[in-house]
């Protein structure tokens, strides 16, 4: 039986923020402070409160007994909130901070990457910050002179080789970082979401990388906020909330519950508090909501029935013409289409101050089934600005019902698409009494989208 | 950090590494130091590299420092002040301090403050940390043996030839390291948490070369007894026999040269384990 690749028992951090950040940084406070602790903790114990020099402090725990396995060959996602304590969990695994209590266990020679390009030099050449950003990521020097070509290849800055890298682009960098990083060959890796900066290109190219690497058997732990990407790319994944490990299971469940966290559930997203909403002084969007024909929140919707995408949003400063809008998403990270406001009265005219709701409707027989992430956006328009937006307010679930009566007819296997929606098929027949000519089935499709 | 990387021979299992929290002082961890001998080699190579970069005058400054304090000494308390030199000229008395001096200085410094501007890579990967401080000191050994290049010319231009105790050279540079290493593990570890040590550092070392026989000779001191405890200063030992091992001042700094490097090894040795015992709240604090 195979031992866990990665195992974490009763993992809790505790950072204590005193008056000061990070603590007392200066002599003159520690000394303070070691003159006063003894009657403050004198004043506490006769006030009857708890005794001990860390009560002093304001305490924080990142971390609060966070208990996981996972096999060799695994590919997890870690995802949550800002503050849930992702971070801190990758610093413990790659043992850049101890835990306070519990502890970490890895199996394999284990690269981390918090960060791209750490260690770089702007004074060195490329060739120079490959050796040296390669030795901080833990390579041999052996290592990085056999597979220094492929990675400058990869790299694609083979004629900047030999200039300090203070006169690279930021792209240039970044793109020879990750291919220092990319030719990493941990049997653990340890990757935080920054990997997913740079363009478009670049990032499809990390996480391609990053699939192959899962291809390869080795274990991967990876951090994101990105949840198109980590269904995509984790069979499995951890959801952290304040410090705790919430739910734990195949990506697409967790990732669901992940946008629940709060609510309930993910077809709605609520800020109560107008001065934490997303926006700024023009307006503040309040609800995200997908709903079904009769107004209800749904949080899943047969491919056939028509789903609204629904926005709450009060305007605070009037006079401004708004462009509401949707991006939808689909668990590749593909962008599938965007709503953008079409409404008949509102569409040209500023608005006075007050709560608007509006809806999008997406029709049946659109969506390809599985999750779809709606990232809910407000612009004012000329100048353009925008005013909040919110990636992954909301999810859809589509599940398409093998009844016969969706574009996927009578197949029930694995179907491809962004989108699913139903044709008009015609058939001529030949019969076969009839010599030679063959039939040639007509393939006249029209799009059928009711609305 | 108490983590451990299990032996990689052992029965091709992959090694098993172990985050828990430690309690009190931790072994020095120096398999792993070790293990990661090829950092430590990229760390200075990489401090050494970068040094010089965008200067007119590059690695000459190695050359001009020690070269400009030797002139301004020899005026000043050579000329004016009639300093005695144990008989040597003034010029190559001083200089054959300032060599193992301005190593001692430069590699304090570096290594003191290197945790500081390290912090990027504490905060984001993990190694041994001594590497830091260690390489931060190697690194200042190739401006050692530059200014090193001068003193030679010097003494070749006074026509004086090195005594037969040469041999103790290497022993005494290494005595050098190990001071600059063990003071800058004790200061480079506290100054991750209080700031204060960056601002205190030039002092100590200006302090510290006066307690040290850099413009004067340790032979002003007669007392024996006081001559052994002002050898607590493992810079006396240091100066003193690079002066008797090249120049042949008749000091006899032997005895000196023995208490100097049971202070220096206490001092690299406490060093050490009060880095090690600091080293995990680091990325937490810097």
């Amino acid at each position: 039986m195979a031992v866990p690749a990665i195992c974490v028992q009763d993992v809790s951090k505790q950072y204590h923020i005193g008056d000061i950040r990070r603590g007392r940084t200066t002599f003159r406070e520690a000394l303070i402070a070691a003159f006063v602790a003894p009657f403050r903790r004198a004043g506490n114990v006769l006030r009857g409160r708890a005794t001990g020099a860390a009560q002093l402090d304001k305490e924080f725990w990142a971390l609060r007994n966070v208990s996981f396995k996972v096999e060799q060959g695994e590919i997890v996602g870690i995802v949550g909130r800002n503050g849930a304590g992702k971070s801190t969990l990758l610093k413990i695994l790659s043992r850049i901070t101890e835990p306070t209590t519990g502890y970490s266990e890895m199996r394999g020679r284990v690269g981390a990457l918090l960060e791209v390009g750490t260690g770089f030099h702007s004074e060195l050449t490329g060739r120079e910050n490959v050796f040296l950003n390669g030795a901080i990521l833990g390579m041999t020097r052996a290592e990085i002179y056999r597979k220094f070509d492929e990675i400058v290849a990869f790299s694609e800055v083979e004629k900047f080789l030999d200039t300090p890298i203070k006169h690279y682009s930021s792209g240039m960098k970044m793109r020879l970082a990750f291919a220092v990083a990319a030719h990493l060959e941990p049997e653990i890796l340890i990757i935080d979401e920054v990997l997913a900066v740079g363009d478009a290109a670049f990032q499809s190219k990390c996480l391609n990388k990053m699939q192959d690497i899962g291809k390869e058997g080795r274990t991967v732990l990876f951090v994101s906020h990105n949840m198109p990407a980590v269904t995509r790319l984790c069979g499995r994944a951890i959801l952290l909330d304040s410090g705790g490990v919430i739910d734990d299971g195949p990506a697409h469940k967790v990732v669901s519950s992940y946008l629940n966290v709060g609510y309930g559930t993910s077809a709605l997203r609520e800020w109560s508090d107008s001065a934490n909403a997303p926006g700024g002084e023009v307006a503040r969007l309040r609800a995200v909501r997908i709903i079904s024909a009769n107004g209800q929140i749904s949080e899943g919707v047969s491919i056939k029935e028509d789903v609204g995408m629904q926005m709450e949003f009060e305007v605070i400063k009037g006079g401004y013409t708004l462009l509401p809008h949707f991006y939808v998403y689909n668990e590749e990270g593909i962008c599938v289409f965007g709503a953008l406001d079409q409404d008949p009265v509102w569409r040209r005219q500023p608005r006075p101050e007050g709560r608007y709701v509006s809806t999008a409707w997406i029709p049946g027989h659109l969506l390809a089934e599985g999750t779809l992430f709606v990232n809910c956006n407000l612009i004012t328009l000329s100048p353009n600005i925008l005013q909040f937006k919110v990636q992954q307010a909301v999810a859809i679930h589509v599940a398409d019902s093998s009844d016969g009566n969706t574009a996927r007819g009578d197949w029930t296997g694995r179907m491809l698409g962004v989108v699913r929606p139903m044709f008009k098929w015609t058939t001529e027949y030949f019969p076969a009494a009839a010599p030679a000519s063959s039939a040639g089935s007509g393939r006249d499709a029209s799009r059928n989208n009711t609305t | 950090m108490n983590s451990e990387t299990t032996s990689r021979a052992e029965a091709q299992a992959p090694p098993l590494i172990r985050n828990a929290p430690s309690k009190g002082w931790v072994s020095l961890g120096l398999r792993e130091l070790y293990d990661y001998r090829e950092l430590l080699y990229f760390l200075t190579w990489r401090d050494i590299k970068v040094r010089y970069k965008q200067t007119v005058l590059g690695a000459a400054w190695a050359i001009l420092q020690p070269l400009a304090t030797m002139l301004v000494f020899s005026i000043f308390f050579g000329r004016l002040a009639k300093m005695p030199s144990d008989g040597v000229p003034y010029p190559l008395f001083s200089l054959a301090a300032l060599v193992p001096w301005g190593f001692f200085a430069h590699g304090l410094n570096n290594a003191t403050n290197s945790l500081v501007t390290g912090a990027n890579l504490i905060t984001k990967v993990y190694f041994p940390r001594l590497t830091i401080p260690i390489s931060a000191v190697l690194s200042s050994l190739v401006d050692f043996f530059l200014a090193f290049l001068v003193l030679i010319c010097l003494m070749i231009y006074y026509r004086i030839l090195p005594t037969e105790n040469l041999w103790l050279l290497p022993f005494l540079t290494m005595l050098a390291i190990i001071t600059a290493m063990g003071v800058s593990f004790w200061l480079g570890a506290m100054n991750v948490q209080f700031r204060d040590i960056r601002h205190a550092i030039p002092f100590l070392i200006q302090f510290w070369m006066f307690a040290t026989p850099v413009v004067y000779p340790s032979s002003l001191i007669v007392n024996p007894i006081m001559r052994m405890v002002y050898a607590v200063n493992p810079m006396v030992g240091v100066v003193e026999g690079f002066r008797w091992a090249l120049l042949g001042t008749a000091t006899q700094p032997g005895p000196q040269i023995i208490v100097s490097t049971f202070f220096a090894l206490l001092l690299f040795l406490s060093g050490a384990f009060y880095f090690r015992r600091l080293e995990k709240t680091f990325a937490d604090v810097v």
